[in-house]
């Protein structure tokens, strides 16, 4: 079945420190984006033109260029145009940052323009001020109807973070592939046992992002 | 005009995401290095950047470290063993340019596709990625001497071994994979010959062994691990078409670290340091047959090696690469 290249040296823990890489270039790109992407979802929605446009050429970039070509762009496209020597852990953090905030604001921007607008009137007219509107009957909300969908995105990058192996980072594929190859003779039905693992590995990281995710909306359901 | 434009827009969002990063103290990549020596880094190569990407010979030992980008998952040429090390034919030789450099080697585990990229941003010093020497790549990277051929080879099943491809018969066919250098010379030298071609190894090698073509033409490297590794199948043209060569590759311009490695490589052919790397890392995949045929020695391509090619053009084809290697060395020396 190939589980037993695995146990071979150091190659269990080779694996986990990929895996750590790509959780740790996927969480901080999260974070990023999610601060970013709250920020940008509020802009857009205040229909100002010029935000607008910009918005729009930004989301459509991201949609329409492949995150492995964002990745060459960002890594050897600044050192080529702009002499900036980027570190490719840097440069996959700015590119998975790029696309996140991006989908993170549409995300916002969709779940603010969901709220009707009886909600602020009625606030309004309950007393509250604009602040106090968003703090207490718009925000909790919006979370609400976001978590699902954000949730989606996380997990989404964490997967795609396997591209980062393009610009020399060693991450947890990566990892996968060299144990197979460096086994291509003595073992070769490796594949099938590491991609196995490493399906299971993803999967560890993912599932309590979900739990977490479930356990939220329930808890803020009422 | 478009590109450009899109450019302007994706640096004004770099900086703005720099900053993010810069602002919410997660840098954490560049924290690893040093933010203080980024920095440096950052603006002495904004300096440099229209005259130079890459690191002299005499920077990269002041540094006391060198970079060089390998295969780490290409059995037996690059690849990282269970330790963690890397391991293969290319790096056998990284090492011995890093012990007689007396500097530290800093692997970068490179992809077939970003290999040009790596040099042409000055990223690492030195490709040591099984690097096939052509004409297009010679004119964005410096090669410096081969170290190893590479050619086409036919294999074909024990019972009717295939030595020329004149023996292949009219309603025969012959597989290749789409794609490959095998595929673009049978059609320009052998029109005549029905081909039969696959998108992957995988499916190549399932319909060669349901006997579905007479033979299989691939690069040699290949063919000959196949029929080492599955029995009943022999390589009946070990060596044919044009020959090419695998060399060390470096920064366009980077005179005084190419000039190092050749030297290097001619110093070592007094050794047989080549012989001694084949039969440390890839006799286990090759045997002995293949030494002659695989190793380079001195950087000098072997008569041996051009005498078994099948065809004389080949012998030329050889030779008129590695002297392109060269006067794209010199070039780029004079351009100096």
């Amino acid at each position: 079945m190939g589980f037993e290249v695995l146990l071979k040296g150091n190659n269990m823990i080779r694996l986990l420190t990929g895996l750590a890489v790509s959780l740790k270039i996927s969480f901080v790109s999260v974070a990023i984006s999610i601060v970013l992407g709250v920020a940008l979802g509020i802009l857009m929605t205040l229909k100002n033109p010029v935000i607008t446009v910009v918005s729009r050429i930004y989301l459509e970039i991201v949609r329409i260029m492949p995150q492995m070509v964002l990745l060459f762009i960002v890594y050897f496209g600044t050192t080529k145009a702009l002499g900036i020597n980027l570190e490719a852990e840097t440069a996959a953090v700015i590119v998975f940052s790029f696309w996140g905030t991006a989908e993170m604001a549409d995300l916002v921007r969709g779940a603010l323009l969901s709220i009707p607008a009886i909600q602020y009137e009625s606030s309004i007219s309950l007393g509250l001020n604009k602040l106090q509107t968003y703090i207490y009957v718009i925000i909790p909300q919006i979370i609400r109807r976001m978590i699902p969908l954000s949730i989606n995105l996380i997990t989404r990058m964490i997967k795609t973070t396997s591209l980062v192996m393009m610009i020399g980072i060693v991450e947890v594929l990566k990892v996968g592939q060299q144990i197979i190859e460096a086994n291509r003779k003595a073992s070769p039905t490796a594949a099938f046992g590491v991609f196995l693992v490493i399906f299971l590995l993803y999967f560890a990281a993912c599932w309590p992002i979900s739990m977490l995710s479930r356990y939220l909306e329930k808890k803020w359901e009422t | 005009m478009k590109k450009n434009s899109l450019k302007r827009i994706l640096a004004t969002t770099l900086t703005l995401a720099l900053g993010a990063v810069a602002l919410t103290g997660c840098g954490s990549a560049s924290a690893k290095e040093g933010a203080a020596e980024q920095t440096s880094e950052a603006s002495a190569a904004q300096e440099q950047s229209d005259s130079k990407v890459y690191r002299t010979l005499d920077e990269i030992k002041e540094s006391g470290e060198i970079n060089i980008g390998v295969f780490s998952d290409k059995n037996p040429f690059g690849y990282v063993d269970e330790n963690g090390e890397y391991q293969g034919y290319d790096v056998y030789f990284a090492n011995k340019l890093g012990e007689d450099l007396g500097v530290k080697i800093n692997f970068v585990s490179t992809e077939a596709a970003s290999r040009v990229e790596y040099l042409e941003t000055g990223k690492v010093d030195i490709v040591l990625a099984n690097f096939t020497v052509t004409e297009e790549r010679a004119e964005k990277v410096d090669f410096a001497l081969p170290y190893m051929n590479v050619a086409l080879g036919v294999v074909s099943p024990e019972g009717k071994v295939i030595k020329d491809l004149s023996e292949v018969k009219a309603d025969e066919q012959v597989i290749v994979i789409s794609g490959t250098t095998a595929e673009t010379y049978l059609e320009k030298n052998y029109p005549d010959i029905k081909l039969q071609k696959f998108d992957t190894y995988a499916t190549a090698k399932t319909s060669f062994e349901n006997g579905t073509g007479v033979a299989w033409a691939n690069d040699n490297t290949e063919v000959i691990a196949y029929a080492i590794e599955n029995k009943g199948y022999v390589v009946g043209i070990p060596s044919l078409g044009s020959q090419d060569t695998i060399a060390p590759a470096v920064s366009k311009g980077n005179s005084t670290l190419l000039e190092w490695i050749n030297s290097e490589i001619e110093s070592l052919g007094k050794e047989n340091f080549f012989h001694a790397d084949y039969e440390a890392t890839l006799i286990e995949t090759y045997g002995k047959d293949y030494e002659e045929t695989l190793v380079v020695e001195g950087g000098k391509v072997s008569d041996g090696a051009a005498a078994e090619a099948s065809s004389e053009d080949s012998e030329e084809a050889s030779t008129a690469a590695t002297s392109e290697a060269a006067e794209a060395a010199t070039e780029a020396s004079s351009a100096k």
